[in-house]
């Protein structure tokens, strides 16, 4: 990956209101640079999950812009904008929908047009990437549910993305299964924006970290220093688990 | 992988039937069952060179008669059909065993037991060598419609999680106390249905979600080699070929 002045995403002035009329962002700012760890916390209902729609062009913009790797996210540009933007969702078995890992794997890049050895060789690399490359040809509701997560962020490795976007990504995990996903995160060398309210985790792998609150950005900062800051927590419905401190440095 | 991972009509091999692509044994399947329909039921050897013809697969694809005999179960509601035609039938009758049977009838249910057997025999033995998704694959190949073919491909894929969710629901219900004893159940059961539902429901507005975030325009990309050699469209038509010179012979013969 080479360095490059333009960051993975930038989101200005976004706002969205449902088509019910329900105002879910209102006015949401933030940039995320290349290769940065970046983790949005947020109470149930702050808006991370219609944030995070807007990323990859599922929900259109009511107001303000998203600009990924300095594309813009509009009609023409959708294909080139869900190639860039790896959305991984919270239930693997929504996002694996095909017969086996291999085609799971295979069914964006295909859809990209790419066909052969060289997709061949694309499915292989994203599995190995995620230590799932032994369970290539098996059907993905055989696997358990730490291995389905795996794969799920294989499938969007295997479209090379800008930006890795994982929604709850440590929800229903054992804890082994929760340690083994942290560390391959940690060797993604990609951007990765990671949606969730397990702050530890989020202090575990994110060195920053915002928090989404009423529908705008209400904290940027070091995730050590958010999660150090006990009312500031408290003020948008944050705690950290029961006997969990930050550690000291 | 163990046996129970495979789908219970599916009977893993590799043999030169299991080898052939699904279009080819989905196209002479249906040519076979075709052919079979066409042959004039007085033709009672016709038909037992239909049965040799199945045996023949059935022996190539290494499936035992006893896989295909209790799998021709499904066939039972149309047996029963075809058991009381002559009963129920009308027109001249004849004595058999001290009963009284329509002649038509008679002739009405034997012609519906041959095809029927001939046919479900020939649809067990493409199940037998054919796994579910190749199946699919085939059919999509074959320029069946895209939807139809997607609908199916998703239900085998998300039938387990859906049968999963059903299977909890019922744990709940029995969980508090909750026994289907007689209709006064029903409203019940049916509204457990009805979530069901509105789950998979929602569960397809998500997956589609997913499938549209990863580049779906509307077309599943088909990324394996899914082409047949003249070879192998011959091998497979060597079953349907026989089958309709067999058929026109039959015709030609009454």
């Amino acid at each position: 990956m080479t360095s490059h002045p333009v960051p993975s995403l930038e989101v200005s002035g976004l706002a969205y209101a449902y088509p019910d009329g329900t105002q879910a962002l209102f006015g949401v700012d933030l940039t995320i640079g290349r290769g940065e760890r970046v983790a949005l916390l947020g109470p149930n209902g702050a808006g991370k999950t219609t944030l995070v729609m807007h990323l990859n062009g599922i929900l259109a913009a009511g107001h303000g812009s998203v600009r990924v790797a300095g594309l813009d996210v509009r009609a023409d540009t959708m294909k080139e904008i869900r190639r860039r933007v790896g959305l991984v969702f919270q239930d693997p078995d929504d996002q694996l929908f095909m017969p086996t890992v291999r085609e799971d794997v295979a069914f964006g890049p295909a859809n990209l047009g790419m066909r052969g050895a060289e997709l061949d060789s694309r499915v292989r690399d994203a599995l190995e990437r995620v230590g799932m490359l032994d369970a290539i040809d098996r059907p993905p509701h055989h696997l358990s549910f730490g291995q389905r997560r795996r794969v799920a962020v294989a499938t969007v490795l295997a479209m090379e993305p800008e930006i890795l976007v994982l929604d709850e990504p440590s929800s229903n995990l054992d804890p082994a299964a929760r340690r083994e996903l942290a560390e391959i995160l940690r060797k993604l060398d990609v951007t990765v924006l990671m949606v969730t309210h397990d702050l530890p985790y989020a202090l575990e792998l994110c060195e920053r970290s915002l928090i989404l609150s009423a529908g705008v950005i209400a904290a940027d900062a070091p995730t050590r220093d958010l999660l150090s800051d006990a009312d500031l927590l408290s003020a948008h419905r944050l705690e950290l688990p029961y006997g969990f401190a930050v550690p000291a440095v | 992988m163990s046996a129970g991972h495979h789908h219970q009509l599916y009977r893993p091999g590799d043999t030169v039937v299991h080898r052939l692509p699904p279009q080819c044994k989905l196209l002479a399947a249906a040519g076979f069952a075709v052919a079979v329909v066409a042959t004039p039921r007085e033709s009672f050897w016709a038909f037992a060179a239909y049965a040799v013809m199945l045996a023949a697969v059935a022996a190539a694809g290494r499936v035992p008669p006893g896989f295909v005999l209790r799998r021709m179960v499904i066939e039972v509601p149309f047996v029963l059909f075809a058991v009381a035609i002559p009963i129920i039938g009308l027109g001249e009758r004849v004595e058999v065993l001290g009963v009284s049977l329509s002649v038509e009838g008679l002739w009405a249910g034997w012609n519906i037991l041959a095809k029927a057997t001939l046919g479900v025999v020939a649809s067990i033995l493409l199940a037998a060598t054919t796994e579910p998704r190749m199946m699919l694959l085939g059919a999509q190949r074959l320029r069946l419609p895209q939807l139809l073919v997607q609908i199916a491909m998703f239900m085998l894929r998300y039938m387990d999680v859906i049968m999963d969710e059903m299977r909890r629901m019922r744990v709940a219900r029995e969980s508090r106390g909750f026994v289907a004893r007689d209709v006064r159940q029903i409203p019940v059961l049916a509204k457990s249905a009805g979530a069901l539902f509105i789950r998979s429901y929602e569960r397809g507005e998500r997956v589609h979600l997913a499938m549209l975030s990863r580049g779906y325009t509307g077309e599943m990309p088909i990324i394996r080699d899914m082409s047949a050699s003249l070879r192998q469209w011959g091998a497979a038509g060597l079953l349907p070929g026989l089958a309709a010179a067999t058929a026109v012979l039959s015709w030609s013969l009454t």
